[in-house]
């Protein structure tokens, strides 16, 4: 790995938390009218895409994925105009509600809101790549609450049995909004699950892009030589509520929050870099400096942007 | 041209298309060796092999959703649902994924997607096995419900159904399977999807309907027409969109309108229907507008006094039209 690689990883985790922190602020001046969060989610997210060739695979996110759509091509100005609604949002055009990605130009694929729905979605990608022999890997990203739906389950069977080139993505925060994993599952690991399945389930280090990014690559190999889907746990942690709308102190301690923000993967990666000279101070001065504009040139732009006109509340229907 | 039964016309269609189109793939439970459980798509496997015509685990949403996800890596997937009853467990993937993806992406994505299914009842399938779903899906925005009354609308649907490129479902009368047989090109051609057809002129009273009931209503129409009685029957064919024109155009013609439909009453398509009659055409009718469907029961029963008194039939059509006529 390159260090121009990792510090391209460390640039997008870093972008992801600005633009994050910026969607909380708007949010909390009545700017924005809600704000779901990747983060503490960075490491997993961004680790994971840049194991893939971006662009090109299919990414399956959920709502948790602004770091994972950042690194796999959006623009910040992208994300803005959807958190604002306007009609150039080009995940919705204004229709959906913030975070619920789609950007075929990027094969980001298009999510809605019920969780799990999309695992199945991964599989057909990849069921499709199969048959047309592109070479494509998909990935389906969602959280270990999802894993409690039947889809998930179904999911991963149907990859299995017709060994589809896809790979289950868990990013295992420990939360479902309010309900702890150990309400949701009766495993210790959502990983453990892919045994009945006949796949791996690996466990990793949510929190450590690099190892992300190894566990990944070799879960894309294998798909890629038709040995079929891989399923991966990455062990995180969200530092914030789930939504701009959910208030955390009342199912998790501030103790509890306060020991994993030790391991914060920005904190902790950007040590490293610097640690190992693989980043240079002025380097990261630089790096933060172009982050910060392109942050206000992102807001700018979306707040100027137009909003959709009512007149095209009845487009796209069906194919026109 | 040869005379086909509604199934071979199904079947036939499948074929032509998956050789025309190296993009199309079907899958489903038992779709494969076993060629469906009502042997719909026999010999299809043998002939275009085991990655076109794919033997599915048994779960509908996945069948569902896997294919929403390869229509949009660029195949043409005509999945089969074994039997309408069983559509549900697919209800989200179908409602909330395929039908609203388009509209959603802001027209950024979109789901060519057809879903065949067995639908209706008169054949001891019983709650489970003889629903007529047709009315819930017809409510939702963004998909297409088209069901064939005859062997040549079969095929021209069907073929216009898979080159669509927006999620369609294709429901196929069990019942009609083996009993309806007609007349079908060998070549391919396509009937436009919310288009009905005038399957019989007449200028007493109009019967409009879909699916197995148009037969069934061609007959009740041949009893009525030895009593002096002049049925007029409209095949909607597609029961979203509906052939609004068509419709209102039966109605200002004969100015009597019974809308005939195996599915429940309330709720069904005929309250749609005599909706747009009544809005649009309210003047031009010289009786109330009737309507004849299935009961509003939970679903047709199995033994077969309680299913017979369930099924609208041509003998309960030819009742309804009399009665409509003497009005």
């Amino acid at each position: 790995m390159t260090p121009e690689f990792q510090k391209d990883i460390y640039y997008h985790m870093a972008l992801a938390r600005a633009v994050d922190d910026r969607m909380w602020i708007l949010n909390r001046q009545g700017r924005a009218p809600v704000v779901y969060s990747s983060n503490g989610h960075e490491a997993a997210q961004v680790g994971s895409a840049f194991a893939l060739n971006r662009g090109e695979d299919w990414i399956v996110p959920y709502y948790r994925d602004l770091a994972l759509v950042l690194a796999y091509g959006m623009t910040p100005r992208e994300v803005m105009l959807h958190l604002l609604g306007k009609a150039e949002d080009p995940n919705s055009g204004g229709r959906q509600m913030p975070a619920h990605w789609g950007l075929h130009r990027r094969h980001i694929m298009t999510t809605g809101s019920v969780v799990a729905t999309q695992d199945i979605h991964a599989a057909g990608l990849a069921l499709a790549s199969k048959v047309l022999k592109d070479g494509r890997v998909s990935v389906a990203y969602f959280g270990e609450g999802s894993t409690s739906q039947g889809e998930f389950h179904e999911a991963l069977n149907f990859a299995s049995v017709h060994k589809l080139p896809v790979i289950f993505f868990c990013e295992n925060n420990g939360y479902a909004i309010s309900v702890p994993a150990r309400k949701q599952m009766a495993v210790m690991d959502v990983a453990a699950r892919a045994a009945g399945y006949g796949m791996p389930g690996v466990i990793v280090d949510g929190n450590d892009p690099l190892k992300v990014y190894e566990v990944t690559k070799l879960a894309r190999e294998r798909a890629l030589a038709g040995d079929g889907p891989t399923l991966i746990e990455a062990k995180t942690y969200r530092f914030v509520p789930h939504s701009s709308d959910d208030d955390d102190r009342v199912y998790r301690s501030r103790e509890e929050v306060a020991e994993w923000k030790k391991r914060d993967p920005l904190v902790t990666f950007e040590k490293y870099l610097l640690d190992n000279q693989i980043l240079s101070s002025e380097e990261l001065a630089a790096m933060q400096q172009k982050i910060k504009d392109a942050v206000n040139d992102a807001t700018d732009y979306a707040e100027k942007a137009a909003l959709p006109d009512p007149s095209t509340l009845g487009l796209y229907v069906y194919h026109q | 041209m040869a005379v086909m039964t509604y199934l071979e016309a199904i079947r036939e269609t499948l074929r032509q298309e998956l050789r025309r189109d190296d993009r199309m793939i079907i899958y489903g439970e038992d779709v494969g060796v076993r060629g469906g459980v009502f042997r719909v798509t026999e010999g299809l496997q043998a002939e275009f092999g085991e990655d076109r015509v794919i033997d599915s685990p048994l779960a509908e949403a996945a069948i569902v959703g896997t294919a929403i996800g390869a229509a949009i890596n660029g195949l043409r997937p005509v999945p089969e649902i074994e039997f309408a009853d069983f559509i549900f467990p697919a209800i989200n993937q179908i409602v909330q994924e395929a039908a609203r993806i388009r509209y959603r992406s802001n027209g950024d994505f979109g789901v060519p997607l057809v879903i065949r299914a067995p639908f209706g009842g008169g054949v001891h399938g019983a709650l489970y096995h003889s629903q007529s779903v047709e009315a819930l899906f017809a409510h939702v925005p963004g998909l297409k419900v088209v069901i064939p009354g005859t062997p040549y609308d079969a095929k021209g649907l069907l073929a216009s159904a898979i080159q669509d490129e927006d999620p369609v479902l294709y429901f196929e009368h069990k019942a009609a399977y083996r009993s309806l047989k007609g007349e079908v090109p060998d070549e391919r051609y396509l009937i436009p999807i919310g288009k009905a057809d005038v399957k019989r002129q007449g200028k007493d009273l109009s019967i409009i309907t879909y699916g197995l009931m148009v037969s069934y209503a061609q007959r009740a129409a041949e009893t009525l027409e030895k009593e002096g009685i002049s049925v007029e029957i409209v095949d909607l064919r597609s029961v979203r969109p509906l052939d609004v024109e068509a419709i209102l155009e039966t109605a200002k013609k004969t100015g009597k309108v019974l809308i005939v439909h195996e599915d429940n009453l309330t709720g069904g398509i005929g309250g749609e229907v005599s909706a747009l009659i009544a809005e649009h055409a309210l003047f031009y009718l010289d009786a109330p507008i009737m309507r004849l469907a299935g009961p509003d029961v939970p679903a047709m029963p199995y033994s077969p006094p309680l299913e017979h008194a369930f099924m609208v039939t041509p003998d309960k059509i030819a009742e309804a039209a009399r009665k409509l006529a003497k009005f």
